[in-house]
């Protein structure tokens, strides 16, 4: 899987799906079976935006989160580098694993929530709120440590929550009675309006939404589609959102991670 | 009792539907042939229904003959020569619930309140069109003949 995805990501869709053909296997057919980041369904221009750093509006956020990781806080007056030290080596590949099992609660911990434990355990700090700028740019600068990395998110320790992650990602909501699955395994590739449905993998995340104008969580886009389909979104941070992250990391399992990732 | 539950019965006829604060309608085969209000729909305003992309959605998935509409959906027939290949009746029933006929459908039922899970606090007990646009979205799909 990892190859034809690279692949994809540096050569653009169609010259893959050439290189399918010879194959022997139909572009079809390929659309169907392989798995496709949101990236290789952008606009040129919009793929330009993420793959430039210095056009990419994310890395002011991982700017942001870098300053903050140094920056002393709570009553322990102690930045995230002091224990941490190099976050190019310390945090390389922990954006890959997460949502992970954490052995205190049991329960699986999404990167977010690891963070705000540390500022709250380690630091003395008050937790970020959700969504707040200064999470996101924690977070993102700690994401963008695993960019390239494959998605490995294979504890099995966590089967159990990754089952009911599976099993909400397949619960019709709202008022239009709806499924994430419906749209995002059975009718991605076509388009919704005049945007393309993604296959829903949640491999550049936080990411910069052109939409938004802002950064945003991975939990910030499942509730947007939550509200889309006209049901009341699953709180941030609540148990469903983050087996629902849980499931959707292990679909993506060998993908390429590209936070910050831009979308459209 | 025995007498209400008798009587209950013989007022209900097969395949009728009543749900609470909608209008009771009955199913016959793939179809609802009466109208669900009592005035005719108007094509006119059907096909701004049809539209509007925050009330009747359809163009979000399907695509149609409203060439000023742009961004049009490929997730479902196109509705061109609907009115062709269904009756008024047939194309009632696909609207109002359609999952009665394909319970694994996308396309959502618009005149149904029953049945569904964690509708967001804005939506609860209401269906997504209201009779007397259901009727007005059948008159318009109706005039799609080709």
């Amino acid at each position: 899987m990892r190859g034809p995805e690279r692949f994809l990501r540096r050569f653009g869709a169609g010259v893959a799906a050439a290189a399918l053909g010879l194959s022997f296997v139909g572009a079809d057919e390929a659309r169907r079976t392989e798995r496709r980041s949101g990236f290789d369904d952008m606009s040129r221009e919009t793929q330009a935006m993420q793959r430039d750093d210095t056009a990419n509006p994310g890395m002011l956020w991982v700017q942001e989160g870098e300053a903050l990781w140094n920056r002393k806080e709570g009553t322990a007056a102690r930045a995230c580098a002091e224990c941490h030290g190099d976050a190019a080596a310390s945090m390389r590949g922990v954006a890959a694993r997460h949502p992970a099992f954490d052995p205190a609660t049991e329960q699986p911990i999404g990167l977010e929530g690891r963070i705000n434990r540390c500022r709250q355990v380690h630091q003395g700090a008050d937790a970020f709120a959700w969504e707040s700028q200064d999470l996101l740019a924690v977070t993102v600068f700690v994401a963008h440590q695993s960019r390239g990395m494959p998605v490995a998110a294979e504890d099995p320790r966590l089967a159990p929550f990754r089952e009911n992650g599976r099993r909400l990602f397949g619960e019709r909501l709202g008022q239009l009675d709806l499924s994430c699955a419906q749209c995002h395994d059975d009718n991605a590739g076509k388009r919704l309006a005049g945007s393309v449905v993604p296959q829903g993998h949640p491999t550049g995340y936080p990411l910069y939404r052109l939409e938004w104008q802002g950064l945003g969580s991975l939990q910030r886009r499942l509730r947007n589609c939550m509200a889309g389909v006209r049901s009341e979104p699953h709180a941030y941070g609540s148990a469903a959102l983050v087996e629902l992250e849980l499931f959707l990391m292990s679909r993506a399992g060998g993908m390429a991670l590209e936070a910050p990732a831009v979308r459209p | 009792m025995a007498l209400a539950l008798l009587l209950g019965a013989s007022a209900t006829p097969p395949g009728a539907v009543a749900e609470a604060g909608l209008r009771p309608y009955v199913v016959e085969g793939d179809a609802i042939p009466a109208p669900l209000t009592g005035t005719p729909g108007d094509a006119g305003r059907g096909r701004a229904v049809v539209a509007d992309r925050q009330r009747g959605l359809c163009l979000l998935c399907h695509a149609g003959p409203l060439p000023e509409e742009r961004f049009q959906g490929t997730l479902a027939p196109d509705l061109a020569g609907a009115g062709a290949r269904w009756s008024e009746g047939q194309l009632r029933l696909r609207l109002v619930d359609g999952r009665r006929l394909n319970p694994d459908t996308i396309m959502p039922s618009y005149y149904r309140v029953d049945g569904l899970t964690r509708v967001g606090p804005g939506w609860r007990g209401k269906p997504v069109l209201t009779a007397e646009e259901i009727e007005d979205v059948v008159a318009f799909l109706a005039t799609l003949r080709d």
